[in-house]
C-alpha cells in the first residue's frame, strides 16, 4: 500500500525531545510544496499523538505512522 | 485573527526559562501568536552580557540541578533562548523588555539580544494581551 508513496522529504528528529520533533516537522513542511510527502523521525514518545494531532490541526493528511526500531516513522502530506 | 498565548516572563533561571521556550513553541505550533514581555530577572537572561553564561538554577531546585544540567548537555537539549529563538523563526512571537526594569537598571534596548522586539510599559503589554486566550506569569 505504502510503495505508491514518495518521500520528498526525510526529517530526522531523533534524539531530540519535545517540541524538537514538532517544530522540525513545522518548519520542514513549511519549505515544501503542497502535495509533498514528509517523513518525519522522532523517538520522543509524545509525538505518537502530538504529530497526528497536530497534522488534523494544520489540515495536512497523515498518511501512515509506522514503529521503526526505536522511533516512529510519521508520513505527512502537506495540503495546503 | 490567531488565538493569543500572553506570557509574563519574571523569573530568569534556567529552570524557569524553559517552559518560555517550551511553551512558546507549542503554541505557534498551534497556530497561536505569541507576546512575551520580559521584566525583573526575566529581562536579564536576555541581556547581551549573559549569553553563553552556565545555566543558572533556582534555588529550589539546587539538589537536583547538577544531575539535570548534566542530562541537558548529554542529550543535546537546546537551551530555552534558542527554543524560543526556533518558535520566532517559525510563527509570531513578539518579545517585550519592560521599560520600567530597563530605567531601574539604566539599561536600553541595545544591551538586549535581538530576539527582543521593543520595549513596552506595562499598560502598553495589558493593552497587546488583554485577549489572549491564554496568560501565564512565569
Amino acid at each position: 500500500m505504502m510503495s505508491d508513496v514518495t518521500v520528498a522529504k526525510v526529517v530526522d528528529a531523533r534524539g531530540s525531545f519535545c517540541p524538537g520533533p514538532l517544530m522540525a516537522l513545522l518548519g520542514a513542511v513549511r519549505q515544501q510544496k503542497v502535495g509533498d510527502v514528509i517523513a518525519l523521525y522522532s523517538s520522543d514518545t509524545g509525538s505518537r499523538t502530538e504529530i497526528p494531532l497536530w497534522v488534523h490541526k494544520a489540515k495536512h493528511e497523515l498518511v501512515a505512522v509506522r514503529q521503526r526500531d526505536g522511533y516512529d516513522e510519521f508520513l505527512v502530506r502537506k495540503l495546503r | 485573527m490567531a488565538d493569543k498565548m500572553a506570557m509574563v516572563v519574571f523569573s530568569g533561571t534556567t529552570d524557569r526559562l524553559f517552559p518560555v521556550g517550551i511553551l512558546a513553541s507549542g503554541a505557534v505550533a498551534m497556530g497561536m501568536d505569541v507576546e512575551i514581555f520580559l521584566t525583573f530577572w526575566g529581562l536579564q537572561a536576555f541581556s547581551k552580557k549573559v549569553q553563553g553564561a552556565p545555566p543558572r538554577w533556582s534555588a529550589d531546585y539546587a539538589d537536583m540541578a547538577g544531575m539535570f544540567g548534566q542530562v541537558l548537555k548529554q542529550k543535546n537539549v537546546p537551551g530555552p533562548i534558542e527554543t524560543l529563538a526556533k518558535a520566532k523563526e517559525l510563527g509570531t512571537v513578539k518579545v517585550y523588555a519592560c521599560t520600567m526594569t530597563m530605567d531601574l537598571l539604566g539599561q536600553k534596548k541595545e544591551d538586549f539580544i535581538d530576539l527582543v522586539d521593543a520595549t513596552a510599559g506595562v499598560g502598553e503589554f495589558i493593552e497587546r494581551a488583554k485577549d489572549a486566550k491564554m496568560t501565564l506569569f512565569i
